[in-house]
């Protein structure tokens, strides 16, 4: 029995995606070369780039591929805060991926750049009037705002449109790494800046994202070399996983309201059994508008480590909050910007459910939840008596 | 069986793992981070604590292929060895971190965890023999004198005892290695740990110093007659000669070694070799690694005093509280705070913390 759900962290490869890789890998060409082979590649990428931008309505011009989300936050932080010398603050939210998170860090101890960090509600939701008073007291400062279009531990949307509108000129970024594939994301509609999607999470490859930045603007680059993305970003274009990106998208965002309503069910028939299976679970992630497949959840005694080991034992794959580099577990940022106890936050697991679980495995996990509980807590009780 | 092997990353904990895998055992590794900020107590690659060593763990799992996890130990290391390192230090006493370690965190907060989770016990890659008898399980040295780590396990009581394994004590070290590259355990060849895993710098001295101070103070004679200057009191060890900076010379000529460290007057007593000599030991906190001996009643031993000290013929007495021992012949520098070990041939009787001697 193996039961993944896990899906925010990365979800399964889909057949499209697949396919692609596998005719896109057997063409030789490097995209930049002038001839008929690196031509050919070239149109294969420039197809998938125009097929994607329309998967975001955007530009094709707009998509600027990366190795990665965490490559296309840090071009997005450091580029909008190097492209402004006279702007020296950073606005995020405080429950932002450490990709975003980290980079503002390091910009903060290498670079003079000042950290806001915009709270969030109880609800999972960032706090929009601090954020108007900070625009409204140092907007002339502020060189971007960076907040995320869903959770990723707490599934809650963030009214990004709203942002938008309070920054008036402020370059807006999104990390959109969660939303894209699985609720409504369109590029011009929202009217961010920029925004980041990530091709592993809807059922593409690993190793490929893109920073969708509005036409017209530069951004201080990265990466230094061949300049082949805009001038922003250097590195030979890596054309299968594009054309699989490209593929896996348009395949995920075609079923996307069957999948939404099908995991949303799924999601709350979870819910539903969880609070039977275990009474005293508080709920932490977020109902509506929500990411349809996010559940996190407090069992108080517990840690989530012991948590995650007894359910890796049963088949299991769920998360929880993050690692340090050296894998040593952390209670989740996110948990406790949200107003958890560090206590709680270490009680808490995220279970992402996706397009591929199916009932029968809700049950079954419903099922052991209650010995899995009871299992972490004699671990606690007996680690806590020392 | 279900099984935690504690895996460091080292050569040692990896092929314990592997062979517990081998005989049967359902197996977890297990690796402990022991410090909040792994950068902290980082020591290249000797065997602890730093992002590398998790990694090595990590991947010797995978290649034995068990399930892995880091478990979080830090505060507890932190509170139970490193705090107790320094506070032993600053009462004169010159403490074995190893031996507290095994006590309260791999045999205790680990071994307690493994069993709320539902496992048996705890694999690790320590060389000490375990064998079974009428009396319950007892605990012997390796089969290999030169990684014989007996000593440093010797604070295991019987319920520890009986949820911990051993599985390389009848092996010796070369062999573990060969068996390692075996089973394609990429370490190896990783050097063996050999000192204070959280004093990454191995200056000790240093780094006592760093946190307890360095105020300078006087080194005296045993009649109290100041004969020069040290720098800190928890630079010096017990029967230590040299670096000692005296340049009043004693009547006889005879070299000075250090005989006491007095932290509360910052003071350090230097004599004769003789003066050092030492027949007569207490210990405290008495520890039974197997059936208790028989209380009030003289016993023939030895008593080992250091990790890779030399075991002494003795005679011992325990009264429940309290282990004294009479050695055959005396034994040079011996701090309070040392952990004392009684063996009965190759069998550990047990251990006591050394209270004071004569």
């Amino acid at each position: 029995m193996a039961i993944y759900l896990d899906h925010a962290a990365t979800a399964p490869i889909n057949d499209a995606a697949i396919a692609a890789l596998n005719t896109q890998m057997r063409k030789l060409g490097n995209a930049s070369s002038v001839h008929n082979p690196g031509r050919a590649v070239r149109k294969d990428v420039e197809d998938a780039r125009h097929k994607l931008s329309e998967l975001v309505n955007a530009n094709p011009s707009e998509i600027i591929f990366t190795g990665s989300g965490t490559e296309a936050n840090n071009l997005a932080i450091k580029g909008f805060f190097w492209q402004h010398p006279d702007r020296n603050v950073i606005v995020t939210s405080a429950f932002e991926h450490h990709a975003i998170l980290d980079p503002v860090e390091w910009l903060v101890e290498h670079e003079g750049a000042e950290q806001v960090l915009v709270p969030i509600t109880k609800a999972g939701i960032i706090d929009l009037d601090f954020l108007e008073n900070i625009i409204a007291t140092r907007g002339k400062e502020i060189a971007v705002i960076s907040i995320m279009h869903s959770n990723n531990e707490l599934g809650s949307i963030q009214p990004i449109a709203e942002v938008v509108k309070i920054a008036g000129d402020i370059p807006v970024h999104t990390d959109a790494v969660q939303s894209f594939g699985k609720v409504e994301f369109d590029f011009q509609k929202l009217g961010v800046t920029a925004a980041t999607i990530s091709a592993h999470k809807v059922g593409g490859p690993l190793g490929i994202a893109a920073l969708i930045l509005r036409r017209g603007l530069d951004l201080t680059p990265i990466l230094h070399g061949g300049g082949q993305e805009r001038e922003i970003r250097s590195g030979t274009l890596n054309a299968p996983a594009i054309v699989a990106f490209a593929a896996a998208s348009e395949f995920t965002i075609s079923n996307r309201e069957d999948n939404f309503a099908r995991v949303r069910e799924l999601r709350d028939y979870f819910i539903a059994g969880l609070k039977k299976a275990v009474p005293d679970v508080s709920i932490n992630s977020a109902i509506d508008p929500a990411l349809p497949g996010i559940v996190n959840a407090t069992f108080p005694g517990t840690e989530s480590d012991a948590l995650l080991l007894l359910l890796d034992s049963e088949g299991i794959s769920a998360s929880a909050g993050s690692a340090c580099s050296a894998g040593v577990p952390r209670p989740s940022h996110v948990l406790v910007a949200l107003g958890l106890s560090e206590s709680d936050a270490d009680a808490s697991l995220r279970i992402s459910i996706g397009t591929t679980n199916t009932k029968a495995e809700i049950d079954q996990v419903l099922n052991i939840m209650p010995s899995v509980v009871e299992r972490a807590r004699n671990a606690f009780v007996v680690s806590e008596l020392k | 069986m279900k099984l935690i092997a504690a895996m460091s990353g080292g050569v040692d904990s990896a092929v314990a793992a592997a062979r517990a895998v081998e005989a049967g055992h359902e197996v977890i590794g297990v690796h402990l981070a022991l410090s909040s900020n792994p950068q902290k107590y980082r020591s290249g690659a000797r065997g602890c604590c730093t992002i590398e060593d998790s990694h090595d763990a990590r991947r010797a799992a995978d290649v034995i292929g068990i399930p892995f996890y880091i478990w979080d130990m830090a505060e507890e290391f932190h509170d139970g060895v490193v705090e107790n390192f320094l506070s032993e230090y600053a009462d004169g006493r010159t403490p074995n971190p190893c031996l507290r370690c095994n006590e309260k965190i791999k045999f205790a907060a680990v071994l307690d965890r493994a069993k709320g989770l539902g496992f048996d016990g705890v694999i690790t890659g320590h060389y000490a023999q375990m064998q079974e008898t009428p009396l319950g399980r007892v605990m012997h040295r390796a089969v290999d004198p030169g990684k014989d780590q007996s000593y440093v396990l010797a604070v295991l009581n019987t319920e520890q005892l009986a949820g911990a394994h051993f599985p390389l004590g009848d092996t010796v070290k070369d062999q573990v290695r060969v068996e390692a590259k075996r089973r394609g355990l990429y370490v190896a060849n990783k050097p063996d740990s050999h000192d204070i895993c959280f004093v990454p710098s191995g200056d000790n001295a240093g780094w006592l110093r760093d946190r307890l101070g360095s105020d300078v103070g006087p080194i005296v004679d045993e009649a109290g007659k100041k004969l020069g200057e040290h720098k800190g009191a928890y630079t010096y060890t017990i029967g230590q000669r040299r670096g000692l900076g005296i340049t009043i010379p004693a009547a006889g000529g005879e070299p000075r070694y250090v005989l006491k460290i007095e932290p509360k007057t910052n003071t350090v007593v230097v004599g004769s070799h003789e003066a050092l000599a030492v027949t007569k030991i207490v210990g405290d906190r008495p520890i039974w690694c197997g059936p208790t001996p028989t209380a009030n009643t003289q016993l023939r031993g030895f008593a080992q005093v250091r990790a890779h000290g030399s075991p002494l013929a003795c005679t011992y007495v325990q009264n429940g509280s309290e282990i004294k021992v009479d050695l055959d012949e005396p034994l040079f520098g011996l701090a309070a705070g040392q952990g004392l070990v009684i063996y009965d041939g190759d069998r550990v009787v047990g251990s006591a913390t050394v209270a004071h001697t004569e």
